[in-house]
């Protein structure tokens, strides 16, 4: 593994060795110092084209703590607002040693553009491209579905295990959302059942390829579906006007048909968690009373963004760096 | 899933081209022995099994690990074998983590607080010392310990670092070019000290 760009070139033997390693990492956080030396004398930097504070801070975090060196490079006020391309951006960047770039883009494909490009040597991991792809988003996902529905619930460990007969419903703007996309692809390499749930409007065209199902009704998906893990998307309230596509008509329609309320969390299985990538819209797509619910999972996920992370940056960097041979893994 | 690191403290040199037939240095027997006086100098050099703590070192430290705690806890009255032992990793702490393709990192899983114990880490083989070094710092990421002692199963010398080990099951001439393999049954089936690649 050279780079991290999609969810979909991971291998399920790829995917259970982030998963575990970062089992491993998150140990580590339940510590009084958590700060480990590993990556001491890399330099990780943080591409941000589009504004993200949280994913930003998590792979800040999670790169100090394995004692890197962190850039934070943002658009907004910076060379790139004065018009500088990417590959302007990259080869500074390359010349200033970055060891892995983190890369927030607005465009799909621009990732992949990055590796494989050559103005950079260093590592890119796709922290969000457009509508295409956020795979460390899906990476840790699968991680708190994991540690919470595989084996004995809470903190037995589940390593080496995957999500095998699990099954997850992604509900809300499937359309915009590389969360979506990325949690597709990875759910399913790792042997889980997801199915789709939005309104006609948001489900984007080519869907009968994903390796996955399709609802309109997210309270048929609740009740005949009974799904383990159930993952809110965030909508966007712009969506709804004409300017911005016009795919609601209001926001309570919204809500009454795809929010998750008190309601539908009583009739989802007893077992079942919550799932939000953040930030959420409270009142829109998930209901105060289902966001503070013991069984949401949405602050959780925030630190094992931090523990995914953190391996994702190890299993990048930490190994011998292939100049000319390539990894077997 | 197991994790694949080299039972021995692998130099990075890679192994020699053929397979000689290895030579086995330390049976089931003799390894039983040497643990058993381990465990009993342990006792001693401590007054006891008060305040210890016996961190194995993944992969094959920690199965050792475990038997030595079984062991005090045999002559040791109070004390739960269970409650004396756990597994330290120092994949993360370590110095040469460039110059091979990337570890897996194993368990760290400590029984108490380290806080004031007397930490007794584990290793199969002695080599270099850099693993011991790389347990050093990860143990004082946890805590401050009263005092850090080593045990190894066997010393074969070549020391990069001014380290040494309190407990040794075996001294263990060897030459740089050979490579010590300790076989443990709770991972290989059989308890051998194995040495390969002979001088040729």
């Amino acid at each position: 593994m050279k780079h991290l760009l999609s969810a979909a070139d991971l291998t399920h033997e790829d995917a259970l060795r982030i998963l575990d390693t970062a089992g491993q990492m998150a140990a580590t956080q339940a510590r009084e110092i958590k700060k480990l030396p590993t990556l001491r004398g890399r330099t990780v930097v943080n591409l941000f084209f589009e504004d993200s504070t949280r994913t930003r801070i998590s792979f800040e975090t999670a790169a100090k703590r394995l004692s890197a060196d962190v850039i934070n490079f943002s658009a907004k006020g910076s060379s790139v607002s004065k018009g500088e391309s990417l590959k302007d951006t990259a080869l500074t960047l390359q010349a200033m040693g970055a060891d892995a770039v983190v890369i927030r883009h607005q465009a799909s494909g621009a990732p992949h553009t990055l590796a494989a490009s050559g103005w950079t040597h260093g590592a890119v991991v796709n922290a969000g491209d457009g509508t295409h792809q956020h795979p460390t988003q899906a990476l840790l996902d699968a991680y708190t579905l994991r540690r919470h529905l595989v084996g004995e619930r809470g903190s037995v460990d589940a390593s080496g295990r995957d999500l095998h007969g699990l099954h997850v419903a992604v509900v809300g703007d499937v359309l915009h959302s590389r969360v979506a996309r990325s949690n597709v692809q990875l759910l399913h390499t790792l042997g889980a059942r997801v199915t789709l749930v939005a309104p006609p409007t948001l489900v984007p065209v080519g869907v009968e390829a994903w390796p996955c199902d399709v609802s309109y009704r997210l309270d048929d998906v609740i009740v005949d579906g009974k799904p383990d893990a159930i993952m809110m998307l965030r909508v966007q309230r712009e969506r709804m006007s004409s300017t911005g596509g016009g795919f609601f008509p209001s926001p309570l329609e919204y809500s009454r048909g795809y929010g998750l309320d008190a309601r539908r969390m009583a009739s989802l299985p007893e077992h079942a968690i919550v799932l939000h990538p953040g930030p959420m819209n409270r009142g829109l797509e998930i209901s105060a009373d289902a966001a503070d619910s013991d069984r949401a999972v949405i602050v959780e996920q925030v630190a094992n963004g931090v523990a995914v992370r953190m391996a994702v940056l190890y299993l990048l960097l930490a190994g011998e760096q292939p100049t000319t041979n390539r990894s077997a893994e | 899933m197991s994790t694949a690191l080299p039972s021995d403290d692998a130099s990075g040199k890679p192994a020699p081209d053929a397979a000689p037939e290895p030579t086995v240095v330390l049976g089931e027997a003799e390894i039983a022995r040497a643990l058993t006086r381990i465990a009993h100098e342990v006792l001693e050099r401590n007054k006891g099994g008060q305040d210890l703590v016996l961190l194995g070192i993944p992969t094959r430290g920690v199965p050792l690990a475990a038997r030595l705690a079984a062991r005090i806890a045999e002559v040791e009255p109070g004390v739960d074998a269970a409650r004396l032992v756990g597994s330290l990793d120092v994949t993360m702490y370590r110095d040469d983590l460039r110059q091979h393709p990337t570890r897996s990192i194993g368990t760290t899983q400590l029984p108490a607080d380290v806080d004031g114990k007397v930490v007794v880490l584990v290793d199969d083989v002695l080599f270099s010392g850099r693993t011991i070094r790389a347990a050093l710092d990860a143990i004082s990421d946890l805590g401050r310990p009263r005092a850090v002692q080593l045990a190894a199963l066997v010393d074969r010398g070549h020391r990069e670092l001014p380290i040494r080990a309190d407990f040794v099951g075996k001294n263990l001439p060897t030459s740089q070019t050979e490579r010590v393999r300790v076989l443990v049954s709770e991972l290989d089936g059989r308890d051998a000290v194995l040495i390969e690649g002979a001088r040729a």
